[in-house]
């Protein structure tokens, strides 16, 4: 296994929230992630799939240091960033970006493009001013735009377009890791495939590691090298792609991929249809956050909760019931 | 005779920057029981032809400038006021793609399960309320007697949907229009909605049109797919024929760029440049800039969905002529 660029450790960030009536409020917390241990090496493609609110987003705010974590570390090329300055979280930030979900609204609508590319180049002192617009410009061209379009603003541009703004900005501090939040979720098929692409090859061309958020469990599976699977603030399931999707060990994750709609009518499969809606991360279950949903769920599930576990040596989950099913 | 029958329907809107063609002379029709998708991507006019039927298009700036829509003898689209009402909501209804801003946060749940009821038939609020009851239940919402005292809020997403299918549900219709009606929800919960749909279908025996940019999710539910592209149907089929047997090169070049359907980290297919300007009137296929197959002829051509096999129809000119044939 090549070098480990990102390693996290039982990291938890909980939420302190107020409700209730307007004087007697009652504070609660949400543990939006709770636990969550993950690494990335370089040049590495990991994918995190999970339903609404089960964390995923969070994780990757924590991860820039968006918002702080509860408990853990987080440790990126040797630095445990929970410890660090600001500074140092500064100087950690140029290696490594986001990208988010939504071109419409990352992008600030004022800013031409020049601006919104340079600002980072800017703000870091990467290069001299004068060098600025020649590594803008290169920075375009990386993502399949045209120097042309340096002084157009955000609403000039589709939404695939945008998308390609966005990626650029985030390549602007030559990052070793990128996190991107749902990066083709808001674009057509056609442009989705246009913006895997570019990533794919971006990954391969800058050894490049990425952190791929999405629900969209074929998209993850086409991109990535290893897969998490996320539930209520808890990784159930991590291991290579392939056989995550394949041969799934925990019973959401068998679900969740089943649940998935086949292009293939002639396919016959027996699906697997979950009863409920995910809980919330105010009040989650005892023991196994899964077990009022999950088919499989004993006495036991409701009192133990479970940790990773390997099945295979690369492949591991959550169950206590693992292999019995 | 078809239950909907649909002739050149063409609706327009009138802006400032000019005329959006949104719908371009779309033909179609709608059987009994049957589930018809219409897919393509966003700006396709694949739910402006349904907001149309329904008379849901703000007029103006919209205008629906030609067509026919035959639903029970009755013209939709040239009717009186009294008559679309008398149909509207009760023999078809529709369902949204956010549940979350198509229900009225100021009204109970019940409130507006039973409106369309009360509005459409003789029948007193007690009996009506408890038919909302049923339903809610049919739907699958346990204690249905307390939920329809409930405010939206107080219902997740996929509650809020199958409320929404309630509400449509309530006065038997013969047609179902579901705009998206699983795209703001997660794949557990839109695998509980459309098992639902499926099976409230069957017991109704009631027909559906799907309105989906998910071509999985038209492969599971559908009995017919059409694709829209710019306006125009350009692909019509039965589902299985079109998942493997496309006969038109946006709905080719469509699969190409699904990762499901493509081996593990192969560069996906992409298709070069951009959606139409619907502003701009263009002669021939609206395919043919982005199209590998197109030559000159295509860009003047007249462009017609036209039978190449049976009960498969497809727009492109050199389908028809025989000179593309499918993978």
């Amino acid at each position: 296994m090549s070098e480990t660029l990102l390693e996290l450790h039982d990291v938890a960030t909980h939420f302190t929230v107020e409700s209730g009536g307007l004087w007697r409020g009652t504070k609660s917390v949400v543990r939006a992630v709770d636990g969550v241990s993950l690494s990335i090496a370089r040049g590495e493609v990991v994918g995190m799939v999970g339903e609404s609110g089960c964390g995923k987003s969070t994780l990757a705010r924590t991860i820039m240091q968006l918002v702080p974590a509860t408990a853990g570390r987080i440790v990126f090329q040797g630095r445990d960033l929970t410890q660090a300055t600001a500074a140092e979280v500064k100087a950690a930030r140029r290696g490594m970006q986001m990208v988010f979900q939504d071109p419409f609204a990352s992008l600030n609508p004022r800013m031409t493009i020049f601006a919104t590319l340079a600002e980072p180049l800017r703000v870091h002192r990467v290069c001299a001013s004068e060098a600025v617009p020649a590594r803008v410009a290169r920075l375009l061209e990386l993502v399949g735009l045209s120097s042309r379009d340096l002084h157009k603003y955000p609403h000039e541009f589709s939404g695939g377009q945008r998308q390609r703004i966005a990626i650029a900005r985030a390549l602007a501090l030559e990052p070793q890791l990128i996190i991107a939040d749902e990066p083709v979720s808001a674009l057509d098929v056609s442009i989705q495939a246009q913006i895997l692409n570019l990533l794919a090859s971006l990954v391969r061309e800058m050894n490049l590691s990425l952190l791929f958020i999405a629900h969209d469990l074929s998209v993850v599976k086409h991109i990535s090298d290893r897969v998490a699977v996320m539930y209520l603030g808890k990784i159930v399931e991590f291991g290579p792609a392939n056989e995550v999707i394949e041969r799934p060990g925990h019973p959401y994750s068998q679900a969740l991929i089943s649940a998935i709609p086949t292009l293939d009518p002639a396919k016959a499969r027996t699906r697997l249809v979950l009863a409920g809606d995910p809980p919330s991360p105010r009040q989650p279950p005892s023991g196994c956050a899964f077990h009022p949903r999950c088919p499989h769920a004993q006495a036991q599930c409701r009192e133990i909760t479970p940790r990773l576990t390997p099945i295979t040596p690369a492949q591991a989950a959550a169950c206590v019931r693992l292999g019995e099913f | 005779m078809p239950l909907l029958d649909v002739t050149d329907l063409r609706t327009s809107f009138h802006t400032r920057s000019g005329i959006y063609r949104a719908v371009d002379g779309v033909s179609f029709s709608v059987e009994q029981g049957e589930t018809l998708g219409i897919v393509g991507e966003s700006g396709s006019g694949k739910s402006v032809t349904c907001y149309s039927l329904m008379g849901l298009v703000p007029q103006p700036p919209g205008r629906i400038e030609s067509g026919r829509a035959l639903f029970g003898g009755v013209d939709l689209l040239n009717c009186s006021p009294a008559e679309a009402r008398a149909i509207r909501g009760k023999r078809i209804a529709m369902i949204f793609q956010d549940p979350m801003t198509s229900l009225n946060p100021y009204l109970r749940i019940g409130e507006q399960i039973i409106e369309p009821l009360v509005i459409h038939e003789k029948i007193s609020r007690d009996d009506a309320w408890q038919q909302a009851a049923a339903m809610l239940e049919a739907v699958g919402i346990n204690d249905p007697a307390h939920r329809l005292t409930q405010y939206p809020h107080e219902f997740s997403g996929g509650m809020r949907q199958r409320a929404m299918i309630a509400m449509a549900l309530i006065t038997r219709p013969e047609l179902l229009i579901a705009d998206e009606p699983t795209t703001a929800l997660d794949v557990t919960v839109q695998a509980q909605i459309l098992d639902l749909i499926k099976k409230l279908q069957r017991e109704m025996k009631m027909a559906v049109i799907f309105i989906t940019h998910d071509l999985a999710v038209v492969s599971e539910l559908c009995d017919r797919v059409q694709v829209m592209y710019g306006g125009r149907l350009v692909e019509r089929a039965p589902t299985r024929r079109l998942f493997t047997a496309p006969r038109h090169p946006y709905t080719q070049a469509l699969q190409r760029s699904i990762p499901a359907l493509q081996h593990k980290g192969t560069t996906l297919y992409t298709i070069p440049g951009q959606p139409p300007d619907l502003s701009r009137a263009q002669a021939g296929c609206a395919f043919a800039p982005r199209c590998e197959f197109a030559l000159e002829s295509c860009r003047t051509a007249e462009i017609n969905l036209a039978p190449v096999a049976d009960g498969h129809a497809s727009a492109c000119v050199r389908v028809q002529a025989g000179e593309i044939l499918h993978e």
